[in-house]
């Protein structure tokens, strides 16, 4: 064990071998749901606090456990490479992760949409039209670069008309008090934070393109046709957390606080989101046509940015299956927005 | 004697045991890969070796559609640049202190405390504040790798000016140097290629810093690719980049101790 070659041989055997042991989609009892900090996913961690979560798990005979996951897009894929059976995620990052990577995903909540929770602000410029020719700082190839990119549309101008400079969020606020940085495109609560700025005006937001910016539970596939069980159970929880939610201020006082914020500071979010607090709603939504139209539109994005995979042709590779139809390649179905679960809850049959 | 302890490999036989754990390595990875993409062929964890190669054909050698660069290479240069920039000014940087603090007592009592202290704040920690003061632009990149190793560098420097013999600089004087030939003449050849070595030894850090800087704001550049294309777990490219900059490390290693070896060949008669 002396040479250090040898060692690490040792070592990459260990982690290769713990490659292999990716999750087998049979029926189990044991699940694993993931989720990261956002206004409409502190439900999320409600539930696992208050115990609904684990009353609906037991109801169903199962067990579920409820992990935080700082990173949002590390938690995505966590999701994708099998070490969870469920994650929040926007549409958009459900179809080009895990559905790209070949991972059959089910979006089997859809809890709101952004309202405005994302933005493009510019400093001491008032229309969107100012932004030609600037630097824009954003996460790249993000919802945030959708935005701009269905912004920009809005105004005539393109891509090409600006210069896009990826910034991790982490750092938004900070780079936007430098010198440098005229414009960024980022999501709350970073909006707000950088909203109090002297100068900074908010140019164009999602409640410009309502219901294109969806906030998802996403779960395997094969993991819920094998286990409705589990479907039944995340479904049955969130609904009665949301009626919790809409009804009484101190839940969404936890929430805010346990997103590092406070109750004025959670709702001031909230209002820029649109929760389907009663699963009629969110039901209604998934059925509408408008969600294909939406979806095709995102996977136009996607495949004009490469983030359809190398094999993609054009934007239609991947199949997004939806109650009023499918967008895309039918035979290559690997995004589905189901509306069974959410209509038991509708119904009371949960 | 017959035993385990005494044989030593023939050259041949040395070579081959050098390369064989990474053959070893290579089958692993092939037999991982194979049995995840068995279970879903888009699997993108382990990509298979023809997807790596479609990836550095698409990015090394294939212009790019959006903007006509080879993205690769274009990622290298821009990295290389802030890499060698921050290297150069850190020595710059530790060499000048170090020495100066290491030869004049007076400058090193005062000075050499103030040093400890900045090399042991923790670079990344006040990273917004690096911002605010240099900027997201290149500037910043460079400033966070200098900041990251300079105060290193100088309080090597200064150990290694201190540890020269003292006899040296009693004979200097005795033959009539002043202070500033003795720096000069008799210090600074004595500490170039201790400065190499220190060079060498913040390698690690330096890429470590230059990667952290381009995850947080750019537009090009090897650790801007991989946290890019993080976001789609593309680990087809993210492998191949991690690997080139590891080449990228060891060259640069390589060719400072063969400068080393080349302007000092006495330093290494000692060793």
């Amino acid at each position: 064990m002396k040479h250090p070659f040898v060692r690490l041989f040792f070592a990459s055997s260990v982690i290769v071998s713990l490659l292999f042991s990716s999750q087998a989609a049979l029926a189990k009892d044991n699940f694993k749901i993931c989720w990261s900090i956002y206004v409409g996913w502190m439900p999320w961690e409600y539930g696992d606090t208050s115990g609904i979560v684990d009353k609906w798990a037991d109801k169903y005979g199962i067990e579920i456990d409820v992990v935080q996951i700082n990173d949002y897009i590390e938690s995505i894929n966590q999701y994708t490479a099998g070490s969870f059976d469920a994650c929040t995620m926007t549409n958009m990052d459900a179809l080009t992760i895990p559905a790209a990577g070949g991972v059959d995903s089910t979006a089997l909540i859809v809890g709101d949409f952004s309202n405005g929770n994302d933005a493009v602000i510019l400093k001491d410029k008032k229309s969107l039209k100012e932004i030609k020719g600037q630097q824009v700082n954003l996460v790249e190839l993000s919802v945030s670069h959708y935005l701009l990119a269905r912004g920009l549309e809005s105004v005539g101008l393109a891509e090409k008309d600006v210069k896009v400079v990826n910034t991790s969020d982490a750092d938004m606020v900070a780079a936007y008090t430098t010198k440098d940085v005229t414009s960024v495109v980022t999501w709350n609560p970073l909006v707000s934070e950088i909203l109090t700025t002297p100068g900074a005006n908010k140019v164009y937001d999602s409640s410009n393109i309502p219901g294109e910016i969806i906030d998802t539970l996403v779960v395997n596939t094969e993991t819920l046709k094998a286990n409705p069980k589990l479907g039944k159970a995340l479904v049955g929880a969130w609904y009665e957390i949301m009626a919790k939610m809409e009804a009484d201020k101190a839940v969404r006082e936890h929430m805010g606080k346990a997103s590092g914020t406070d109750l004025a500071g959670y709702e001031m979010q909230l209002a820029s989101t649109k929760m389907f607090y009663s699963a009629a709603d969110a039901v209604a939504f998934v059925k509408s046509e408008q969600l294909v139209k939406t979806m095709q539109y995102v996977a136009e994005f996607s495949f004009d940015h490469g983030l359809l995979g190398e094999g993609a042709p054009d934007a239609g590779f991947i199949g997004i299956e939806t109650p009023a139809g499918v967008f895309g390649d039918k035979a290559n179905i690997k995004l589905r927005f189901d509306e069974t679960y959410m209509l038991m809850a509708a119904e009371g049959k949960l | 004697m017959k035993r385990l302890i005494n044989k030593r490999p023939s050259k041949p036989l040395a070579v081959f045991l050098g390369i064989f754990p990474f053959l070893i390595l290579l089958f692993l990875y092939q037999v991982g890969s194979d049995a995840r993409k068995a279970e879903n062929e888009r699997d993108k964890l382990l990509p298979s070796f023809s997807e790596i190669h479609h990836a550095i054909d698409r990015l090394a050698f294939t212009p790019s559609k959006r903007t006509g660069e080879y993205v690769f290479w274009q990622d290298t240069k821009s990295s290389l640049k802030r890499m060698l920039m921050g290297l150069a000014i850190a020595a710059l940087i530790g060499l000048t202190i170090g020495l100066l603090t290491g030869a004049i007592p007076m400058l090193g009592a005062n000075l050499t405390p103030l040093v400890t202290a900045i090399s042991l704040i923790p670079p990344m920690a006040i990273l917004p504040i690096l911002f605010i003061v240099f900027g997201l632009g290149e500037l910043s990149k460079v400033v966070l790798i200098v900041i990251g190793i300079a105060p290193f560098m100088t309080r090597d420097i200064y150990q290694r000016t201190k540890e020269l013999p003292r006899e040296q600089l009693v004979k200097a004087q005795t033959l009539g140097a002043h202070s500033g030939q003795i720096i000069v003449r008799v210090l600074l050849p004595q500490i170039l290629p201790r400065l190499i070595d220190a060079v060498r030894l913040s390698l690690g850090s330096a890429w470590l810093f230059l990667i952290a800087a381009e995850a947080i704001a750019s537009t090009d550049g090897l650790g801007y690719r991989i946290f890019l294309v993080r976001r789609y777990m593309s680990m087809d490219v993210i492998l191949p980049y991690v690997i080139w900059i590891t080449f990228l490390a060891f060259l640069l290693d390589w060719m400072l101790v063969r400068t080393s070896k080349t302007f000092f060949p006495w330093y290494h008669v000692q060793k």
